[in-house]
């Protein structure tokens, strides 16, 4: 138990110091442009990758960048792609909203809020003709639940029985506006059965249950049975932008989410299993590094090349 | 590549039999392609042209809900996986309630992953007006699609080409949006060379020959267009009318070349005129340094809404007369 909860600690550790390390660049100018982080959100997308295999496709959102590493994408070519260079994961054409590396399954991020529910139907559409057992994984935040696309995917997947997961990320946000006031009935799983699918409410902040759930709904999508609605219950420990003055908390509310963020909940976890503090703080430093590594190389590459700006437009 | 395609025969083929036809070649050498749309199973198609598919391919030709972001969004999910969809939105106008899944998605795939991802789909649709036809039932929206980069456009207007730009499309590894003209698809049956090579896109038809002016349109208002050739050729006025059922490429040197050599320019199309592509032509050929012995002009649409009423819409789309007057008066000046 304790061995996974330490590979768990160690996948959102690298995740939360990437962002951290994204925050810091940003500020000092190498970053440039919209950054959407997803500092205490790393258990949804460190729980659902561990069960992916190969060959599922993973669509995330512009809050992406946990999903990437945890997906298995490299950290210098994601830090490159930030800093636009010749080696980024999409050579500079993505930046931070719009990463996409097919080769390690996943299929990119989307600066379309709902954006990519459609195409994760078709990626599982695919599967049922190519013989690869696919399934698709999408990913969406609150907000997303009201999107027209997502409704139009939820029944298109279910008519169909296709093996979609719908992963929503439900950080009480919708960019800067509460999904409670945005909705009648603020449980979003509840809407699932309006598509004959199972939907479920899980805490989002516990890698183990998002694991649990998500090889559940996979297992379900596999044998035939469909898409399945997971609401992932979690928090923003940072503004929905850098820079984002978010007014919007209330008093105490910062406090309230720092005591149940996945990280600060999992290190308390792993003393009470009774792992050395110095054992669980090695974790942290180890990806540190990792990251310090990987942002200093990036920093040395070369900038995206202008001669190559109108490159791969058509075939 | 292997050449599966079968041996080139001639069949008389309707402008809708054509496109029956290429779907059916397309389905049978190309394992991956997959049609699909609202209607186009079962029933076949509320034209008909998908008729025969699901029996003769299965669950490769199917019906989905009326939900054009899904079947957008899916096609574009599909082809990245490698298959080859070829959808229908059974009226252009709507795709606008799915544009983010044309223009946000497909016409992005390839150039943001530099070229590791595709979007191999062909989005079969039809447009214009015919009578009758309400006002969100009768828009000519190639001009929107053809302001997107990264997307391919074409408007067959005969039944040759609806076969062969159908088949250029689907082969194409680009997302392909095939704009086809529902008035046309019950029309004439004409001899149609089926089963040829898969031809390149682009490309122009010269449909009149003539040297007092340049006439460049596309789609089925060609067909008033080379009507009102005929007419004028009478009076002693020569049109040249060229076809331009490729957009995206577009073929502007066969453009300019002509209007060099006729000194004047006319853009027929039935789109309204206020950001139409005719103004890109246009553009083009004066961009290009053409002298032309009169300003050109625009032939389409008045910038109106589209009525249902026969009476109404007969005034507004341009007719073989009107287009007839208007090159005239360029050709001869003074008032049209």
């Amino acid at each position: 138990m304790s061995e996974r909860r330490l590979a768990d600690l160690q996948a959102m550790w690298r995740i939360r110091a990437f962002e951290e390390k994204v925050r810091d660049l940003r500020a000092e100018g190498p970053i440039v442009g919209s950054v959407h982080l997803c500092i205490g959100q790393e258990a949804i997308a460190v729980g659902a990758c561990d069960v992916l295999e190969p060959e599922d496709a993973l669509f995330a959102t512009y809050r992406g960048h946990g999903w990437a590493i945890a997906r298995g994408v490299p950290l210098e070519p994601l830090f490159a792609e930030l800093m636009g260079r010749a080696n980024g994961v999409n050579g500079g054409r993505g930046g931070s909203a719009y990463f996409t590396a097919a080769e390690y399954g996943f299929h990119g991020e989307n600066s379309i809020v709902g954006g990519g529910a459609p195409i994760a139907c078709g990626a599982a559409l695919a599967g049922r003709f190519d013989g690869s057992g696919r399934s698709a994984v999408t990913v969406f935040g609150d907000g997303a639940m009201n999107q027209g696309a997502v409704h139009e995917a939820m029944n298109f997947a279910s008519a169909f029985d296709l093996p979609v997961v719908f992963i929503c990320e439900n950080n009480r946000y919708s960019e800067l506006t509460p999904i409670a006031d945005m909705v009648r009935g603020s449980r979003l799983a509840d809407r699932a059965a309006a598509y004959g699918m199972p939907g479920h409410r899980i805490d989002g902040n516990d890698a183990e249950s998002v694991r649990f759930h998500v090889r559940d709904a996979l297992e379900i999508a596999r044998e035939g049975g469909g898409p399945t609605l997971l609401e992932c219950m979690t928090e923003r420990l940072v503004g929905h932008y850098i820079g984002d003055a978010e007014n919007y908390r209330r008093p105490g509310e910062m406090d309230r989410i720092r005591r149940r963020e996945p990280i600060a909940r999992l290190r308390q976890a792993l003393l009470a299993d009774g792992v050395p503090a110095g054992e669980i703080d090695a974790v942290e430093a180890g990806a540190r590094a990792e990251i310090e590594a990987a942002a200093a190389a990036a920093l040395t590459a070369p900038f995206a090349d202008p001669a190559t700006a109108r490159e791969h437009l058509y075939a | 590549m292997p050449d599966t395609s079968p041996t080139p025969e001639t069949r008389k083929l309707s402008y809708g039999e054509a496109v029956n036809a290429a779907l059916h070649r397309l389905m049978e050498e190309l394992p991956e392609t997959l049609v699909y749309g609202e209607d186009v199973g079962v029933p076949g198609g509320v034209f008909g042209v998908t008729r025969g598919l699901r029996k003769q391919h299965g669950d490769r030709a199917f019906d989905t809900p009326i939900s054009e972001s899904a079947i957008l969004g899916s096609a574009v999910g599909a082809a990245m996986m490698g298959r080859r969809p070829i959808v229908e939105i059974m009226w252009a106008d709507f795709s606008l309630v799915a544009l983010d899944q044309i223009v946000n998605q497909a016409a992005n795939v390839r150039y943001v992953s530099g070229g590791r991802l595709r979007a191999p789909l062909t989005i079969r649709t039809q447009q214009g007006n015919a009578p009758g036809a309400c006002a969100q039932h009768s828009q000519c929206l190639e001009a929107l699609f053809l302001h997107v980069p990264g997307l391919r456009v074409c408007m067959p207007s005969t039944p040759q080409d609806a076969y062969d730009l159908l088949v250029t499309a689907v082969h194409s590894d680009d997302p392909v949006l095939v704009i086809e003209n529902r008035t046309l698809y019950f029309g004439a049956k004409e001899e149609v060379v089926v089963g040829g090579p898969v031809l390149p896109m682009g490309g122009v038809r010269e449909r009149h020959a003539g040297s007092d002016a340049t006439v460049v349109t596309w789609g089925s208002i060609t067909h008033r267009a080379v009507e009102a050739a005929e007419a004028l050729a009478r009076e002693g006025i020569g049109l040249h009318v060229i076809e331009t059922p490729w957009l995206n490429p577009f073929d502007t040197g066969t453009v300019i070349a002509s209007a060099r050599r006729t000194g004047r320019l006319a853009v027929v199309h039935e789109a309204n005129v206020t950001g139409g592509f005719g103004a890109e032509v246009v553009a083009r050929v004066a961009g290009a340094g053409v002298t032309l012995q009169a300003p050109p002009i625009r032939v389409g649409a008045p910038d109106v809404r589209m009525p249902a009423a026969p009476t109404l819409a007969q005034v507004l789309v341009p007719d073989a007369d009107r287009i007839a007057g208007e090159v005239r008066a360029l050709v001869r000046g003074g008032s049209r």
